[in-house]
This record gives C-alpha cells, structure tokens and sequence, in this order.
C-alpha cells in the first residue's frame, strides 16, 4: 500500500478514535454546569452526589480526549506536510487560537473540578465547572471553524512561496466566517449534547433498573432529558441548515449524499442502496420533490445532479449515501425517544416502564454511532478534495514519509488504542458499577465549607 | 522589530514555558521508581496530579503556534522526523494513561506494572525531546523542496543523544528540587539527597555538552564572538546552577526551583542565540536551510496571531498562577487524588 492511503486510514481511524471522547466531555460538562448549579441553588445533598460522581466519570472521559487529541495536533505535520504548508497560513492560527484561549482554559480549571472539592469555596468550584464547559466548548469553536474552511475556502488568496503555491490569508473574519463554520458548529455541538445527554439517561435508566440508586437516577435523568429534547429538534434543525448551506457550496456533496445523477427534481430517499454504475438507487423508498422542497421550498426545482461532475471530481457515492441516511435515521430516533420519554415522564409512567428504562441503556450508543457517521459524510463527501476546489487529497501527503514509517505507526497506534479503549471500557463500567455515594446523613461539603471559608474571610 | 524575530521569540517562550513546566513532571516521572511503598509513590504522583495536563498544553500549543508562525518548519521537521514523533507520542500517551490509570486498582501488580510505564516513558519523553534539540544544533540534511534528506538511524548520532541524555539530567535535577518542596518528613530527606546526585549527574552531562558543542559547532558561538556581552546570559546560567544548592543548603526549596527554572530558561535563551536566523539549518547544503524569513507565514497572519497571543497570554499566565497557589504547599492525600 502508498503512503498515501496508509495515511488516510491513519487519519480516519486516529481522528474517528479521538472524535469518541470530545462529544461526551463536551455534553457532560454542560450537564455538570446544570447538576452543579441545581446543588448551588438547593444545597441537597443528593445534587452533590449527582455532581461529584458525573465528575468522576467526566474526568475519566476527558483524560481520553487529552491523550488522543495531542496525536491530532501533531498529525497535519507528520502525515499531512504538504497540506501544511499549503494551509498553514490560514488555519494554523485557528489552531493555535484553540491552544492558547480554549486548551490552558479547559487543562487550567479541569485541575479544581477534579481536585479542587474541598480546596475551593463551592462558588469558586462551580465557577470552574463552567469554565471547563466554555473551555471545551470553545475548542470545539476553533476546530471546526480550521475544518470548515478546508469545506468552505474563503478570506485567503493564493500566492506562491519560493516556487511552491500556498494559501494566504487576507480577511481573517471572513476565514472565520467562511460560508459553512455556523451551520456547521451548530449542528457539531448539539450533536455533543446528546451525546451527554444519552450518556447520563443510559446510566440512570441502569440504575433504575436495577433498583439502586434511585432517587439519584430519577434526578440525573430529569436533566438530561430536558437537554436531549432541547437538543434532538435543534440537531434537526441545524442540520436542515447545513444542507441548505451545501447546497450552495458544494453541491456535489449533497448530490451524492441522496445518490442523485440526472439535474431534475430530486427526491428524499428514507434509504436505499445505491448501484454507481448504473447511476440509480436500488431498493430504495422516496419521497418524490421532497429534496428540492426542503432545499428551494418547491418540489419542482431542479437540483444538479452528479452527472454535471467530472467523475475525478466526485466522491464515492455509495459511502456517503449510507453514512448520511444513517446519521438522519438516528436523528429522527432520538427525537422520537427524547419525546417519548418526555410523555411518559409527564404521565408518570417513565420509570416504572421497564422497556422505555431498556432502550434507554442502549440508546446511549446512537448519538455516538450519529457522529461518527456525520463526520464520515462531511470528510468523504468532500473527496477527492483535501481543500475543497483548491487541493487534492493525493497530493498533499508528506513527501519524505515511506509507506514502511506510516505502515509501521499504524500497527502501533492500533495496538495502542485498542488497549486504552479496553481499559477505557472497564474503568467506566467499574466506575458505573460501583456508583455513586449513598450516604445522605452526612451534612453536604457545601454547609461545611461554608463554615469554614466564612471564617476565613 | 520585525514580526518574524518576534514570532521566533514567542516560540520560544512557549517552549521554555513548556520545558520548565513539564520539566518538573517528567523529572519527578524519571525518579518514581526510586520510591519504595505504595504510599510514597502515591505522593510522587500526586505531586503533579493536579498540574501535568495543563503543563502539557505548553507543548500542544507550541505546537500549533509553530503550524501558524512557521509552516515549513512544522511540516519539514514532523514529517523529517517521523518515527521520532510517533515514538512520542507513544509515550506522551503511555504516561497520560499511566498517571490516569494506575490508582484506580489495588492490586501491586497492576501498581507496579503502570508505575513503571509512567517513569520509563517520562524519561523517553526527555530524551526523545533532547535529541530533536541536539539534531537542530548540529542541522540535518534539507533537499532544495525543503524536505527531510535523511534516515531515523542519522538522527540518533551521539552528538543529538548526547544532548538527549543532558535533558533527561536536567528535568530530573529540575524534579527533584519540586520533590522537595511538595514533600516533607522521610520523603522529603530523600529528595534532598536525589537532589544532590542529579545536580552533578547534570553538571557532567552540561560541561561534556558544552564542550562538544564548541568543538565541533563552533558556528554555534558566532553571535556571541559578535556581540560580546551576549557572554553575560551564559554567566547567568552558570549563577543559577551554582545557586540550586546553596538554596537547598538553607532549606529554601522555592528559591532552589526559581533557580532551576531560570536555568532552563536561560539554556533555550543560549540555543535561540545560538541557531539564529536559522530554524533548522540544513547540513550539508546551507542555502536550502529555514530561516525565520523563508519558512515563515505572511506578514498578515503573523500580526493576526500576536494580536491572538496578546489577548491570550495574560490569561494564560493567570490560570497557571491561580493553579499554582490553588495547589501551593505539601501533597496530602484525599479520595480525590489518584
Ligand atoms: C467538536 C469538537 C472537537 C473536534 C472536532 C476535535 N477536538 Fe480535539 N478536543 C476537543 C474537541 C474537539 C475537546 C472537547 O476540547 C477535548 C476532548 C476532551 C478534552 O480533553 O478536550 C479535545 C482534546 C484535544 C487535545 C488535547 C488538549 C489538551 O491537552 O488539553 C488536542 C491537542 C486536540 N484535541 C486536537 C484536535 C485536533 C488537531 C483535531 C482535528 C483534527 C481535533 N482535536 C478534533
Ligand atoms: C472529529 C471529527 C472528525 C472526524 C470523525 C473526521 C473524519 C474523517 C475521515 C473519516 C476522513 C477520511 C476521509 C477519506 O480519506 O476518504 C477524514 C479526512 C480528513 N480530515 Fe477529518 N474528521 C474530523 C474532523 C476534522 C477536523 C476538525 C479537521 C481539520 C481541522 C479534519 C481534517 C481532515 C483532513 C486533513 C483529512 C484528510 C485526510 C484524508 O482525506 O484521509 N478533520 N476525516
Ligand atoms: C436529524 C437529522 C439530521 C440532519 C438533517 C443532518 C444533516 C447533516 C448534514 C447535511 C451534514 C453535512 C454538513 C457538511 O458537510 O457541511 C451533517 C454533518 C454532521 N452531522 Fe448531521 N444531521 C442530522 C442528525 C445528526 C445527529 C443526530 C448527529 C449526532 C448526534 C449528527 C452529527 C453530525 C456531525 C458530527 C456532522 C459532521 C460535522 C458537520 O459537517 O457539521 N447529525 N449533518
């Protein structure tokens, strides 16, 4: 094999790695905000429970992002120097922008909501939960803005360095705001806060089940689930928007997303398999004109089909095609489940239902499985382009990298993983199992240190 | 003064900022073993429980600061030094696992077995950085595309390693002198005395160091031949070093640290003096070397990135602050610790 399509397979499996833990830290610390703030707020000893075992899980789940994010940072060096050099100029400051403002941000204050609990008053404490939160969620602000561009190019010009074409940047607002970066991050971070909130519903339905622990899970779940209603419609949402937007910027894209070759009035296909060289898709239901409605507002607009393309220019249909049906199929599930579990709660019946409490320990896997999918579309239906219109992902590998250096990482970084995610899984299942605090005839921490930090003053 | 000098300064305030901080991580790392009960080793940990990630960030950013300031140097020296890098960051993860991981079970096997990963890998990490170092002193071989020419076996030449294993002397002197002022009681006299063999296992290592340097890179010591003054920071560093253990002597650790720290700074001051203009010079081809003018970003993306740097750094400075007095004074052991 090239080094070329090692370095892909080490691109996607390394960043697909990664991309487990980011969503979880990002959902979870906004929970912990709520939890957090509802303990401030009642000073019940329950809330604390609620707040200090979520951070353990938190802390964990964070560790993981820490230790496989730094191999991403490093990776456009290594794997990807020619693409480097060509963007370096454009969105390396995004990316040192994420280091300096959001990375010491996250690191600084997850060092008091780890271990600060009887080091710091309770409102220093909270202050750094939502710092963490922010932080997290601002790093995902300059990620995903570097990554729009590379979908969206936008605020740069092209110059030539010494002989070898790059990118520079001219507007850095308009880098900042390419076409893309807000739909886009929208839809990436509410993405994140199902996956929290699927996490924490997963668990206390476990609870539940299990008759342990169950006041602390009717209240854990309580507030999720007002973030996984909040967030199901507005990941519906922002989706909608994102494909109005590709529709636009990249049409071919949306084309492939929905298997569609001939210009004409495109239809919204439920699924389908889609057969490339016989340009159609077989097996499949469709909505007729539903495409060219939810994109132009009427059925009969035509929309570009593939077949306007080069066949070098388009990505591999079929692939994207199932990764983004899957991806809106989980959507409309979650929505489904959030307001399910929304009418029962209402009518009191939610936790006495055993399946509802069933599914929802294994709905935790679909807002994982919904983001990897998403990404899959995003990054595939971008090919051949590295840099969209402006840099092909076959030319931008590193030159003086062998195919033995790559192959060899690889293996390394697949041994690697696999076992940190072994241990990843046994650690939180041992986490889980062992629970959260019962005792509630102590006094909170908070009544003590308010002693203490009253006397203090 | 021109935004390329400057960025080249800020660089190196990142990695300074890096090596003093996560020098004293990884020091305290490559002397875990030397630790013997459960409880001792918990308290080396925990040391830095609170501080490590943070301190790693250093690098991180550096990292990407290096992507947007320097994109040819970036991508020149990760993909030149590929294997380097993925060896670690191997071990960058290894020790973040490590730390993470190695209290969460009782069993001495399972203690052991990761409290040997965390002090291996601290010390692989110092070397492995220590050598990229000593590669950038002596310069490596560029092609006219600004391409690495050379093989993994040619970065690992005794010179480079040479340097690698000074690093590793230096951080564990470094995490020593922080041992002693996060300890007390039993512990805490060991350290001192870790302190003391560290001192001159790294005075050894620095003299040969320095040594081999001007002997066969004298190139190293232009600037200073130009501008003699420059000999003062040179005398500084030594101050510093002669310092440490006066300090430790009276029984005041923090001068000891602030000493140490100031030490580090002062070395990278010497090794920036040192290579200038060049990034990475190319040996044997000196014209398709990387200087801070022909590897650099456009002058608008620099100034975008001081104003970045502007803004953040304050904060930055602040968090690490708070952290510190946050976490100030001896280690103690709660359910919260690892
Ligand atoms: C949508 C969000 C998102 C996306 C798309 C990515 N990351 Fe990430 N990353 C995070 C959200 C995040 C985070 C939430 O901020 C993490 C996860 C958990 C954590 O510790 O911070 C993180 C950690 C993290 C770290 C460790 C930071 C530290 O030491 O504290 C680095 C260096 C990166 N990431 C770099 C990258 C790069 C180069 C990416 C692209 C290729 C990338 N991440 C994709
Ligand atoms: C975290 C979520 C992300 C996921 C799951 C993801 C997934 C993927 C996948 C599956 C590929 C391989 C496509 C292919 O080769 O056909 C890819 C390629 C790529 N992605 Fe992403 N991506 C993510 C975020 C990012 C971000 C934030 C950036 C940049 C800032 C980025 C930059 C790239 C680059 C440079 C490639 C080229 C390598 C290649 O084409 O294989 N990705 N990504
Ligand atoms: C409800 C129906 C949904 C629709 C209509 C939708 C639509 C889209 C579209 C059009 C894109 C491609 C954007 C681009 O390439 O520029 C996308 C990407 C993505 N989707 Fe969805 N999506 C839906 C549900 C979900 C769900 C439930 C999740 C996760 C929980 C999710 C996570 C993602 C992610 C992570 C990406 C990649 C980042 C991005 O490009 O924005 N999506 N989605």
């Amino acid at each position: 094999m090239d080094t070329e399509l090692l370095s892909r397979i080490q691109f996607a499996f390394t960043i697909a790695f990664h991309y487990i833990y980011p969503p979880l830290s990002i959902g979870l610390g906004v929970l912990l905000v709520v939890m957090e703030g509802m303990y401030i707020k009642t000073k019940q000893k329950i809330y604390e429970n609620i707040t200090r075992f979520w951070i353990k899980i938190f802390s964990l789940i964070f560790a993981m992002g820490v230790a496989t994010g730094i191999v991403m940072e490093f990776e456009f060096g290594t794997n990807w120097a020619t693409y480097s050099r060509f963007v370096g100029d454009v969105f390396g400051s995004a990316l040192a922008a994420e280091g300096v403002f959001a990375f010491f941000l996250e690191s600084g204050f997850l060092a008091i909501l780890v271990f600060g609990w009887k080091r710091v008053s309770p409102k220093m404490h909270f202050f750094s939960t939502i710092m963490v939160s922010f932080g997290s969620m601002l790093s995902a602000v300059w990620i995903v803005v570097a990554n729009s561009w590379q979908q969206t190019p936008a605020g740069y010009h092209l110059q030539n360095n010494n002989g070898v074409m790059r990118a520079e940047i001219t507007d850095f607002w308009a880098m900042v705001f390419n076409p893309s970066s807000v739909d886009r991050l929208l839809h990436t971070l509410s993405g994140a806060w199902l996956a929290g909130a699927f996490l924490v519903l997963s668990v206390s339905a476990f609870y539940i089940l299990k008759n342990r622990h169950v006041d602390f899970g009717k209240k854990s779940m309580k507030i999720a689930l007002s973030l996984a209603v909040f967030a199901s419609l507005f990941q519906l949402f922002t989706g909608h928007q994102s494909a109005v937007g590709i529709s636009k910027t990249q049409p071919v894209k949306l084309a492939a997303f929905e298997g569609h070759y001939e210009t004409k009035s495109a239809p919204l296909y439920l699924f389908g398999w889609v057969n490339d060289s016989e340009q159609k898709v077989n097996f499949g239901i469709a909505i007729p004109g539903m495409l060219s409605y939810l994109v132009y507002g009427d059925v009969q607009t035509p929309l570009k089909g593939l077949n306007e393309f080069k066949p070098e220019d388009r990505p591999p249909v079929n692939i994207v095609f199932q990764s983004y049906h899957l991806m809106v199929a989980i959507g409309m599930t979650l929505i489904g489940l959030s307001f399910l579990s929304l009418a029962l709660l209402r009518k009191e019946r939610l936790f006495k239902s055993k399946l509802m409490m069933k599914i929802l320990v294994v709905s935790v896997l679909l807002p994982q499985a919904a983001n990897q999918l998403g990404w899959i579309s995003a990054e595939v239906g971008r090919q051949p382009w590295i840099v969209y219109n402006l840099l092909r992902t076959k030319d931008a590998f590193s030159k003086s990298v062998t195919s033995g250096g790559v192959l060899f990482s690889l293996i390394l970084f697949t041994i690697i993983y696999a076992l940190l995610f072994v241990l990843f899984l046994f650690l939180l299942d041992r986490k889980i199992k062992h629970g959260p605090e019962e005792s509630s005839d102590s006094d909170s921490v908070y009544s003590e240190q308010r002693i203490i930090f009253e006397k203090n003053k | 003064m021109e935004l390329n000098i400057i960025w080249f300064g800020l660089i190196g305030v990142l990695l300074t900022g890096y090596a003093i901080l996560d020098g004293f991580d990884l020091g305290v790392g490559a002397l875990h073993l030397l630790t013997k009960t459960d409880e001792e080793r918990r308290i080396t940990l925990n040391s830095i429980g609170p501080v490590w990630d943070g301190n790693e960030v250093w690098l991180v950013t550096g990292g990407g600061a290096l992507f947007a300031a320097f994109p040819d140097v970036y991508a020149t020296v990760f993909s030149g030094f590929y294997t380097a890098f993925m060896l670690l960051l191997f071990v960058l993860i290894f020790r973040a696992v490590a730390i993470e991981f190695r209290s969460k079970q009782e069993s001495p096997r399972w203690r052991s077995a990761w409290d040997k990963a965390f002090s291996v890998s601290s010390i692989i990490i110092a070397l492995l950085m220590g050598t990229a170092l000593g590669n950038i002193i002596a310069g490596i071989p560029l092609g006219q595309d600004k391409e690495f020419a050379g093989t993994f076996i040619g970065l690992l030449n005794p010179y480079s390693l040479l340097i690698g294993i000074t690093t590793v002397a230096l951080f564990m002197m470094h995490g020593a002198i922080y041992l002693v002022m996060k300890t007390e009681g039993a512990l805490q006299e060991q350290a001192r005395s870790w302190v003391n063999n560290t001192i001159i296992f790294f005075v050894i290592c620095f003299v040969t160091a320095t040594m081999t340097t001007l002997i066969y890179y004298p190139s190293m010591a232009a600037h200073f031949k130009e501008y003699p003054y420059l000999f003062l920071i040179a005398i500084l560093n030594m101050l510093a070093i002669a310092n440490i253990p006066r300090e430790i002597h009276k029984g005041r650790e923090f001068r000891a640290f602030l000493s140490s720290a100031s030490s580090i700074a002062l070395l990278l001051v010497l090794f920036a003096i040192g290579i200038f203009p060049n990034i990475v010079a190319s040996v044997p081809n000196p014209e398709n070397s990387l200087t801070v003018y022909n590897a650099a970003s456009s002058q608008k993306t620099l100034m975008v990135m001081l104003i970045i740097a502007i803004i953040g750094m304050p904060f930055v400075v602040a968090y690490t602050y708070i952290i510190h007095k946050v976490y100030k004074g001896k280690v103690k052991l709660d359910e919260t610790s690892y």
